[in-house]
């Protein structure tokens, strides 16, 4: 299919100077949740909030809750499985994302 | 110690700033630790940063237009010229809060992110100078051993006997015939105030460790180890083990230089063999015997080297 008017990011007159991005962080509206094939899944008995998924989580996709569990968005997690494998009581596991 | 340090208490597991200067929805590999590493260093630097990137994995990942991963002030530019713009940008600053259109008491941090080609190889004549010339800045060194962003060329910092795709393991050869470059002690030679190894495997040190480069008066340098599935041929679960099993097993040893004192911050009194982090890695699954023995000899050597430059200091 030729790249057409619709199919484009944008036209040329539309790129900013010297293509700035003057929106920080604006990578969060970049979804990287579809490219999981496995996804961690919590055990809230066994945890014991000690956030090493947390700090450890390269994206970071997680993010405390108000009881202090540290809870994954799943819409940013690439599930590559540090936090499951960093868990010192193995409260994370990972499963088979199912489409 | 310098009385610039003496204040900072360090950080602990139960004061971790809060901050995200590193946005999520990046495009980096699944169990990348060197955004890992960047992520844990910009969290201890905060929001008063401006950021100067060479060209690597961390500049593609996090700024396909019209995307960026940055919170903070940011500029990208060419291998070989990252510690000469981030002197630049220094000196306005000064120059701005001399001619009075900055506040004078407000500090803003500048910080270099480079990979191990902008740095051992490519940057490392624009890192000296700027080092010599004694700007208040601080460059790390995001290292992952090799050219990663165009498909695992091999650097200065590739490790002995690696395998990458310019250096091929077959009859005659055994993948990477050169040890790495020690660009720590190349950097630590320029007489400057603070130089620092780190991982990202032991996130309290590194964040330490960043921050007190920040804080120092004057060029600091820290060298961020930093693995990478995808070249090193590992699962991306396993990262933050293997940079720590690098440590364990000596083969990168955690050590700050404070003018030009050694401080070893983490002793390995009992090694784990060198066997154990070789195997694990795709990149080192040709080595021989022989090869096995010649990188153990070195580790240790190296490593006894280092004990008597923190022990006579």
């Amino acid at each position: 299919m030729p790249k057409g008017k619709d199919t484009a990011l944008m036209s040329w007159k539309e790129v900013p100077f010297g293509c700035y991005i003057l929106e920080p962080g604006n990578s969060v509206k970049f979804k990287t949740g579809d490219w999981r094939s496995f996804r961690p899944v919590l055990d809230k008995e066994k945890c014991i909030k000690c956030g090493q998924c947390y700090i450890m989580c390269p994206e970071p996709a997680y993010e405390a809750d108000e009881e202090g569990y540290y809870i994954v968005d799943l819409t940013y997690c690439k599930g590559c499985g540090i936090c499951a494998n960093i868990c010192p009581k193995g409260a994370i596991t990972m499963v088979v994302e199912e489409v | 110690m310098l009385k610039e340090l003496a204040k900072f208490k360090g950080f602990s597991a139960k004061n971790l700033p809060k901050e995200e200067p590193f946005a999520p929805g990046h495009r980096a590999c699944q169990g990348c630790g060197e955004v890992l590493a960047l992520r844990l260093a910009l969290k201890a630097l905060g929001m008063n940063v401006i950021a100067v990137s060479a060209t690597g994995c961390m500049e593609i990942i996090s700024s396909p237009f019209p995307y960026t991963s940055w919170r903070v002030p940011w500029i990208h530019i060419a291998f070989e010229n990252a510690a000469a713009v981030a002197s630049g940008v220094e000196s306005a600053l000064k120059a701005l809060k001399r001619k009075g259109r900055f506040p004078k008491n407000r500090r803003v941090d500048v910080v270099v992110f480079a990979g191990d080609g902008g740095t051992a190889d490519i940057g490392l004549q624009a890192l000296s100078g700027a080092l010599e010339r004694g700007h208040d800045f601080v460059y790390i060194c995001l290292d992952n051993e090799a050219y990663m962003n165009t498909g695992v060329q091999r650097s200065s910092c590739t490790p002995y006997g690696a395998m990458t795709t310019t250096s091929p393991p077959g009859e005659k050869s055994f993948g990477q015939m050169t040890w790495k470059k020690n660009v720590p002690a190349i950097a630590a030679a320029h007489g400057i105030p603070y130089v620092a190894t780190a991982t990202p495997a032991f996130f309290l040190d590194l964040m330490n460790k960043v921050k007190k480069a920040a804080l120092v008066d004057g060029p600091a340098y820290v060298h961020i180890f930093a693995p990478c599935p995808t070249g090193w041929g590992t699962k991306g679960e396993e990262s933050i083990m293997l940079a720590k099993l690098a440590v364990e097993t000596r083969i990168f040893p955690l050590y700050e230089v404070i003018e030009g004192k050694y401080y070893i911050t983490r002793k390995i009194t009992k090694p784990k063999p060198v066997e154990e982090y070789l195997k694990r890695q795709r990149r080192f699954r040709h080595l021989a015997e022989e090869q096995i023995r010649a990188i153990q000899q070195r580790v240790d050597a190296e490593y006894e080297r280092l004990l008597k430059l923190a022990e006579c200091l």
